[in-house]
This record gives structure tokens, sequence and C-alpha cells, in this order.
């Protein structure tokens, strides 16, 4: 297929994903508002905003972190790329160019999320509650996904929606579990502590994945059994493992189908070793931080090869 | 005359660009007033694309060069005899319709000054005088002067100026003969100058004018001359960028710059350009 | 007071082609009928088929209203309107093979050279070059109005790249999916293969250098054109890739194109971008949208580009007054399709009866199109008549004339129930190796009561276009 129509459909997948993030880190960040702070909101705010990438973005146009201001630029800011609006519109517009590449469903459920963004960016704002907000995108993204998996041909393009989709979602899941680490947690007499629970809690949560941890781990709620279960359990939908061997799936798919392997397949393969041999003993050795650093560097380098590899038109 | 050409383009890019495709017009001109003897013109790790001549009468070639790249020298040598035929270009085959050539393009269309200028050809005894008459009163009202015009110099604009090289020359001439009702065109090619270095610029200008009778004539208003045996005709356009003998464009972000060496040359004597 | 042909009814009776749709016009209660305006509106906009209008800004997923009542010619109609459509887009083309080539119709005198050979749309770059096949036009939109039972006239004839062939389709598709019955009642010609013999056409054009199955992709200036839609639909339709110039490139003698899997080598190139910018190696410099170098790969016989570069001199509108003539010359035959009697303002006699009779006459812009840059003098206040008589005076030579024509009407559904209402026709000739045309075409019908004007810029609407079998 033409390598911009490649192109087009792995970035319907990342916005759409993007889209869904955002809302995840709205609901994170109004359950722990809801809870008592010694350090106020705002330091909670600020690691929300850096996990999403845009703290400047919102210090620069809004200054001090108020939380009608986060939702603005979180969910209708056109100025933040990251936010909802941004996410599903660019999502859209992507769709409507490769609109041939995609089922009349695929396309339906893009379209609708659309014009239904626009009805809501002209609702008056004290008629929409947060919840509302969340559920509605979530919604949407799943319904986007769920006609892809239900209606698209097996085809290339469908293994670069799914490259999309994974790339984004793992580069997040780090990012997500970084912040909570790193920003929210700096002294280590914490760990451990009621206050470290809840967050690690609401941290699930937001990931959809409160109740599926409890069924795969049961009792306490330890740093330990997160980090396995966001990074190593191949059970989690929201896993790196997961997102990584879902990148390698469809790029040995790709390579399959062309009868050609790119650089892009030894990365992603060279990612997955390492996750699959590691446990999280020699993670929290090399400290939680520094691994998730280097995961996203190497994300960010497996969607460069991809980008070389497919999506520049450049190969030969 | 047997004139010797020494032409080398180099272009280089800021960063290295993906691919590069050029269009030429590089080669001389088939007609009585010149035979080439030999001619070679290299692309470093050029590809060869399609060659063919066109209703001009043209010879394009097509170059493309696979990247990354930054840096590309475009060689032409050659020698070709040349005769005097006092502008005259005889024995050039080509389709096109001298009318095509009363088309005005942006850097050739006239203001008042030159719709003024053109009226020096007003009174001529017949079309061959009145294009002479319009030649000198362009070489008259645009003096020769390096660096005050650039490419994108308009004849209009050269004629404010009152200043202007070999191309603004050749745009104001154009201008002001199709006002007249003249078909018109501007011709690229090469110039040979003499040992008292009368002649400017080795890579030069000039414009043809269609007259009833005896086709297509060349007058360079730069020297104050009709082609003769110093001049080498390459291709011709409606103005200086329909004409030009390189026509190219890079693919990447990297600026480009360009730096042009041409030697004419002919037995015994040297003239070279930077 | 000018009486119009109504289509339907002729002195109060039904017209044969029109019989089977008297009662089911009579049928239908208004509450049915809005359900289905409705329903026909909520397709088209799930299909995604909107129009964005040039220089009006607003909404561009705005649709382009569709008028459910049919447009319906009888085999015969459309017979001999084929006869006539094919006959002008043969003659158009054989006048762009001679203009580019040895002009003997100019020689001869019967078409001054002027108008040809100082033409804007005249590309010197082409001179002397006969592409594949000696075609140069290879999708002819012909414009045709109808003013009785046997009366028609062309309008203008468009060379390059007519749109709206995808209201053809769509208008059918929607028509068939909520009124299947009306298509077991009536006996209408498909026209969906339209989209196959376009590939087949654009295929046989392949230049002599492609051996093998050629490789069509259509040339799209982008998703922020107003006609993308159609692009993206027609090579979805044809099964053909949708490129921009940035998924082009030339390399060597040819033209390739990016793919994931490499480069794949292109044949036939039809682009919906405009001469000026295709290439900037040879025409604009500052143009993006193009593919640097595709001119010489064309020139060389690497790549075929539909429609060939420089097939806009036949569609101009001053060479217009000429058709007939390319008809006589050409092809020895009297015009089938008759041209509607045009004044060139930049011909003094033609300027003095022009600006005598302003009021009565339509007046356009030589290069002028969709709608704007026109006066229609019946139509028109006493002072927009008078400004656009300064216009004029301005420049003459940008100016023709015609006398208002009395377009026909269809019966047509508006807010009042069911109105006629003008319309034209234009119906799209494929011209390859062989000529080839469907039995459809694309009715554009005038909403407003008493309009004249069908371009959807302004008002207009579709219909879908009927053509009964034998």
């Amino acid at each position: 297929m033409l390598s911009r129509t490649a192109d087009n459909l792995y970035w319907i997948a990342r916005y759409m994903e993007r889209a869904d993030i955002a809302a995840r880190l709205l609901e994170v960040g109004s359950r722990i508002t809801l809870m008592p702070s010694t350090h106020g909101y705002r330091n909670e705010w600020d690691s929300l905003l850096q996990s999403s990438g845009t703290a400047n973005g919102f210090s620069h146009k809004y200054g001090d972190p108020v939380q009608r201001n986060l939702e603005s630029w979180l969910f209708f800011d056109r100025d933040n790329p990251s936010s909802v609006a941004s996410c599903i519109t660019a999502a859209r517009e992507n769709g409507r160019i490769v609109r041939t590449a995609l089922t009349s469903q695929v396309w339906d459920a893009l379209n609708t999320a659309f014009q239904e963004l626009r009805q809501l960016e002209r609702t008056p704002r004290s008629e929409l509650e947060l919840s509302r907000l969340t559920e509605w995108v979530m919604r949407h993204t799943a319904m986007v996904r769920g006609a892809i998996d239900a209606t698209l041909l097996r085809n290339d393009g469908y293994n670069f929606l799914n490259i999309g989709y994974y790339l984004e979602r793992g580069d997040n899941t780090a990012r997500m579990l970084d912040v909570k680490y790193y920003v929210l947690l700096p002294r280590i007499e914490f760990v451990g502590s009621g206050l470290d629970n809840y967050q690690w809690t609401t941290l699930l949560r937001a990931m959809g994945a409160h109740r599926a941890f409890h069924w795969a781990y049961g009792g306490e709620v330890t740093a330990a059994k997160i980090a396995d279960f966001l990074i190593l359990n191949p059970q989690s939908p929201r896993s790196l493992i997961t997102c990584v061997s879902g990148v390698g799936n469809h790029l040995t798919r790709l390579a399959k189908a062309y009868g050609r392997t790119m650089p892009a397949q030894g990365k992603a393969t060279a990612m997955l070793n390492e996750l699959e041999t590691t446990n999280v003993e020699a993670i929290f050795d090399e400290g939680l931080h520094e691994f998730l650093s280097r995961f996203i560097r190497d994300s960010a380098e497996l969607g460069t090869a991809i980008h070389e590899s497919y999506l520049s038109g450049d190969l030969r | 005359m047997r004139l010797t050409v020494d032409h080398v383009t180099c272009y280089r890019y800021a960063a290295p660009v993906r691919g590069v495709v050029q269009s030429h017009r590089l080669t001389p001109s088939v007609f009585e007033g010149q035979t080439v003897l030999d001619w070679k013109v290299t692309v470093t790790d050029g590809l060869q694309g399609g060659s063919f001549r066109d209703g001009a009468g043209d010879r394009i070639s097509a170059w493309s060069v696979i990247g990354p790249v930054s840096e590309i020298l475009v060689q032409v040598t050659g020698t070709v005899d040349t005769r005097d035929l006092a502008g005259v270009l005889r024995g050039h085959r080509e389709t096109v319709r001298p009318e095509v050539y009363l088309r005005d393009t942006l850097p050739t269309r006239v203001d008042t000054a030159l719709i003024d200028l053109s009226e020096a050809a007003e009174g001529a005894d017949g079309p061959l005088e009145a294009a002479h008459r319009l030649s000198a009163a362009v070489a008259e009202a645009i003096a020769y002067r390096p660096g005050v015009t650039e490419a994108h110099t308009t004849a209009a604009e050269a004629l404010g100026l009152g200043e202007g090289v070999c191309q603004d020359h050749a745009h104001a001439l154009i201008a002001i003969a199709r006002h007249r009702g003249m078909p018109a065109r501007y011709v690229s090619g090469y110039l040979f100058a003499d040992a008292e270095g009368k002649a400017h610029e080795a890579a030069h200008a000039w414009a043809e004018i269609w007259l009833p009778g005896l086709g297509w004539v060349g007058f360079d208003p730069a020297n104050a001359c009709c082609p003769d045996e110093r001049y080498i005709r390459l291709s011709s356009g409606f103005d200086a960028q329909d004409a030009a003998p390189i026509r190219g464009i890079a693919r990447g972000p990297g600026a480009e710059t360009m730096a042009v060496r041409v030697a004419v040359c002919t037995q015994g004597q040297q003239q070279e350009q930077q | 007071m000018t009486t119009y042909f109504n289509e339907m009814y002729d002195n109060g009776a039904v017209r044969a082609p029109y019989a089977r749709l008297e009662d089911w016009m009579r049928q239908m209660p208004a509450e049915l009928r809005q359900m289905k305006q409705a329903e026909a509106e909520t397709l088209f906009r799930r299909i995604g088929i909107t129009f964005a209008v040039y220089g009006e800004g607003g909404d561009p997923d705005r649709l382009i209203p569709f008028d459910m009542f049919p447009r319906v010619f009888t085999a015969a109609e459309w017979t001999r309107l084929e006869r006539g459509i094919k006959q002008r887009a043969r003659a158009l083309n054989m006048f762009l093979a001679d203009v580019y080539g040895r002009g003997e119709i100019v020689k001869a005198g019967r078409i001054p050279a002027r108008l040809v050979y100082e033409n804007e749309a005249y590309e010197k770059a082409v001179v002397g070059f006969v592409p594949p096949k000696g075609v140069y036009s290879h999708i002819v939109g012909i414009d045709l109005v109808r003013t009785g039972p046997d009366e028609f006239f062309v309008l203008e004839d468009n060379c390059r790249t007519p749109s709206g062939v995808s209201y053809m389709l769509e208008n059918r598709e929607i028509m068939m999916r909520m009124f299947p019955d009306l298509f077991r009642e009536n006996r209408i010609q498909p026209v969906d293969s339209y989209s196959e013999r376009l590939r087949r056409t654009l295929a046989s054009v392949a230049p002599a250098k492609c051996t093998g199955e050629p490789r069509v992709v259509l040339l799209t200036p982008g998703h922020f054109n107003s006609a993308y839609y159609e692009h993206s639909f027609l090579a979805d339709l044809m099964g053909v890739e949708l490129v921009e110039g940035q998924d082009l490139f030339v390399e060597g003698e040819f033209v390739w194109m990016r793919t994931t899997e490499g480069p794949k080598k292109v044949d036939v190139i039809y682009r919906r971008i405009d001469d000026a910018f295709i290439d900037p190696l040879c025409f604009r410099p500052d143009s993006m949208l193009g593919v640097p170098g595709l001119m010489d790969v064309y020139r060389s016989g690497g790549v075929a580009i539909c429609s060939a570069p420089g097939a806009g001199v036949a569609d101009d509108k001053a060479v217009y007054t000429f058709v007939p003539e390319m008809v006589r010359f050409y092809l020895g035959e009297e015009p089938i399709l008759n041209n509607v009697p045009t004044w060139q303002c930049g011909k003094a006699d033609d300027l003095k009866y022009v600006l005598d009779n302003l009021p009565e006459l339509v007046v356009k812009e030589v290069h002028g199109s969709g709608g704007y840059g026109m006066l229609v003098g019946p139509k028109s206040t006493k002072a927009e008549v008078e400004a656009f008589r300064l216009k004029i005076l301005d420049d003459p030579d940008n100016y023709i004339a015609q006398p208002t024509l009395a377009l026909s009407t269809t019966p047509t559904f508006v807010a009042e129930g069911i109105a006629p209402r003008h319309v034209d026709l234009r119906p799209y000739c494929l011209v390859g190796e062989s000529i080839d045309l469907v039995p459809g075409a694309l009715t554009r019908v005038a909403l407003k009561d008493g309009s004249l004007v069908v371009n959807s810029s302004q008002g207009g609407g579709v219909k879908d276009t009927w053509v009964l079998a034998e």
C-alpha cells in the first residue's frame, strides 16, 4: 500500500489511543484531588501534566494548575496537541484522507465521535460533568477499536493500525507508571504507606485494570505487584510486554506478507526479549525510573525504525 | 570560430537531501550557425532519464540523483564550430508557432515606462529596423552593472533602476517587442569574450524576435549587437525561467547553495568567469 | 412571458418516459417524502459525500442538495444525444491533436490563429508531442441544456478534469436503496459500469514503454480540495491508488509511487490537478502539489497523463464557438448538437450587440467557471446590469454573451410539494482506444424558484438521471 496511507492508518490508531489516555489522565487527576494531600493538589496535577508531556504548554497558557483549566487543557484545548479534541479531530481527518482504506463501520465510528465532539464543544461547560466527558471518550475509542477488529480485512492496513495502537499504549503505560513512581513519590519512605496504596489504586483504576489486578494477584497492593502487572504480565492489556509483543506480532505479519524483514522487526524482537527475561527485582535494582526512561527511549526508537522502514516512503 | 566550453555548476545542500531531479537544456541548438564537434554533460551519480527534442527545437534531458546526497556537480564540456549568420536562426527545426511568443509573463510585462521605451520603433522602415531600434533603446536605457538586479527582477523594475545584467536586457527587449505585436523570446547560451574582454558574461542570455521573411533573429542589447560566431545557443522560452538551461528541485529540507564556473575559449585564448 | 419546456407534462398530458412516475408522485404522502428526504441526507452524510464551495467559507462538510424526483430520458432520446456527444468528443480530440501538430484547421482559416496560439491554455511545452493513442481529453464533460422535445444546446465543453461524476453514481445508488420498487417498474439502464469503463479507458492509453498490466493512479491535489471526496470515491471504485504529488517521484525514465514495499512504477496518471501545478520543473516553480520532472518523463514516453497537459485550449469559452466548425472540418459531418449562439465581446460588432441588449443576455467570463462572475440579464436589477456593463467595457476580450435560454424544467420536490425547476445535463464521455458513454449523466437543478443557475455553489442541487431501456 501507499506509504502515506500506512502512515495515516498508523496515526488514526495513535491519536485514538492518545485521546483515550488523555481522558484517563483526567480521571486519575480528579480522583487524586478527592483525597487529603500533604503537598496540595498542585503537585499531583503537575505530575499528570508531565506524564502527558504537555506541562510546559499548559503553564505557558494558564499558569497555575486549576482544576477547571486542566479539564479545558486536557479535553477541549486545540492548543494542546494531545487533548481529546485535538486527537479525535486529527484521527478523523486521517480517516477522511484514507476513507477508502476503512470499512464504513470504522469510518462511521470515527465520524460519529467527531460530530459528537463538535456538539460537546457547543454545550455550556456548566452542563458537562467530568465523568460524563471521560466516559464519552472511552466509549468512542472503544467503538472505533471494536469496528476495526470486527470489520477490517486482515491486510497490511490492519497491521499498521495495530502497530500504532500498541506503540502508543506501551509508551503511555510507561509514562503513567513513571509519573506515579518518580514524581508523586520522590521519597523512599512513602513507599508502602497508606497514601501510596491509595494512589497506586487510583492509577490502576485509571487504566481500567483495578479489578483485573485483584483477580490476578489478590491481597495487598504492593509496588512490586503493580510493576509486574503493568510491565511484565502478558495477561494485562496495557502492560509493556503486551504492547511490545503486539507491535512485534504485527511487524512479523508485515515481514511475512512483504517477504522482507526490516530493521523495525529486529528492534521489536530485542525489546521483547529483554522484557521476557527480566523480573521485577532486576527492574527495581536498576531503578524503576531508569528502567522506564530506557523503555520510553527504546519505544521512540522503534517508532523511528517503523517510520523509516514503512511510512516515510524512502524504502527502496 | 571553434569554441570550447567548460561549464561546471555545483549544488551543495546544508543537510543531505532525499533526491534531486533536474531537467537540462544544455545541448547546443541545431542550426546553420553552429556545428557540434563533441559535447558531454555529466551529473555526479546521476541517472539519465528521457531525452527528446521539444517543439521549440531544444534538446531536453532529464536527470535524477538518488539520495541521500549533499553535493552535485553538473559538468558541461564540448567544442562547437560557429558561423556568423548576423543573428538569423537559419535552419533551426521547430514547430511552435511564432504567435505563441506574444504571450506575456510576469517578468516581461510592460509598464508605462516600457511602453514609452517601445516608441523607439515608431516610424521605423520595416520590422527589422524596428527590432534594431528597440534593441538599441534597451541598451541605452539599462546600463550593464552586475549585482543590482537578481533572478526575479522584472523588466519593468530593471528599467526603473536603469541598470542590470543580460537577463534584464533580454526581458526588457522581449517586453517591448511583444507590446508592438512582434513575437519575442528569451535565449540562453554561451558567449566568448575577445582579448579586450569587451563582452559580458560567458553564461549569457539574449532575445530573439520573429521577423516576417527572416524568421527568428537574435538581438543582444547587452552587447549592442546581433549574435555572431562568438555565441553558442542552447535554449529558448517565454522568459529566463522558462528558458533556463537547468531547472531542478531537491527533495529535502537542506538549504541549497549554488556555485557556477563557466569558461568559453578559443585556441590560444583563455577566458574565465567565476 | 417565456414558456419553458416541461419534461414531464406536455399540455397537461404526461410524456411517455414519466408515465410510471405520475402514480409514484401522487401516492407519496408528504410525511413519507420528508422521511425519505431525511434518509437520503443521512446516507449521503454517512458515505461522506460533501461539497465545499469555493470562496464561500462556512461548513466544508456541506451537502449538495439531492432531489429525489428523477429526470428521465427515453432510449430514443438518449441515442440521439449519445451520437451527438460522441461526435463532439471526437472532434475536440482531433482539434487538440491538430493544433499541437500541423495546425491544419488554423491554416484553413476555420479558426483564428490568435484564439489558439495566444491562448493561455495552449501549452508550448507539448507542441509536437503526441500523447499515447493520440488522445488528449480522456473524459469529456459536455454541459447541455434542453429547450424543447428535440432541442438540445451545448453550453460548454469540459476537456480537462470535469467533476461531478461521483454524484451521478451516488444518486443512483441512493435512489435504488430508497425506492427499489421504482427500479422494478421502470426499465432503467444501469450506470454502475462507469468506473470499470473509466479504468479501462485509462489503461488503454498506457505508454508504449509500459509492458504488462498498466498501473493507473489518480492524482489529487489533496484532502483539502473541495472535490477530494470524488477523487477518493473514483479511485476506490476503480481499484487504483489515490496519490498526492508527494507520493510520486521521478527516477530515471519513469515515475514511481512510494509504497510500504518500495517503489512501484506508475504508467497512467489520471490527474485532477491543473496543468500549471503538475510539474514545478516545467510549469509553476512554486507548485507543491505536483511531481518534479513528470513532464520530462511524459514527453519521453514513460508515463501517460490524463487529461493531456494542454487539453484546456479546446474548452476555452472563446474556442467553444468554433466546435461545430471542428465537427465539419475533421469529421465532414453536420453537428448533431448545436451550440448556443454566442457573441464575442472582443469583436466590435458583437460587443455593440451585447451592450445594446444586455438585459436580455447571459454574459460570462471567458475563463470563469462555477457560475461565478456571470450576469443573467433578465434576472438582474438595472444597477447590476449597469455595473456589469462597465466590467465588460473594461476588458471586452474577457467576456462572451449568449441569449437567455428557456431551460427545460422537471418536477422537483420543494417545500410546498412538487414544482417545476430548471435543469441542465452533464454526461461524461470516455475517450481512449475507443469512445464510450454510459447511459446516464449528472442532472443539476436550480432549486430556487425561477432561477436558471444550476451550479451547486449558487443554490443548485442534483438529481438521478434515468435512461430507459428500449
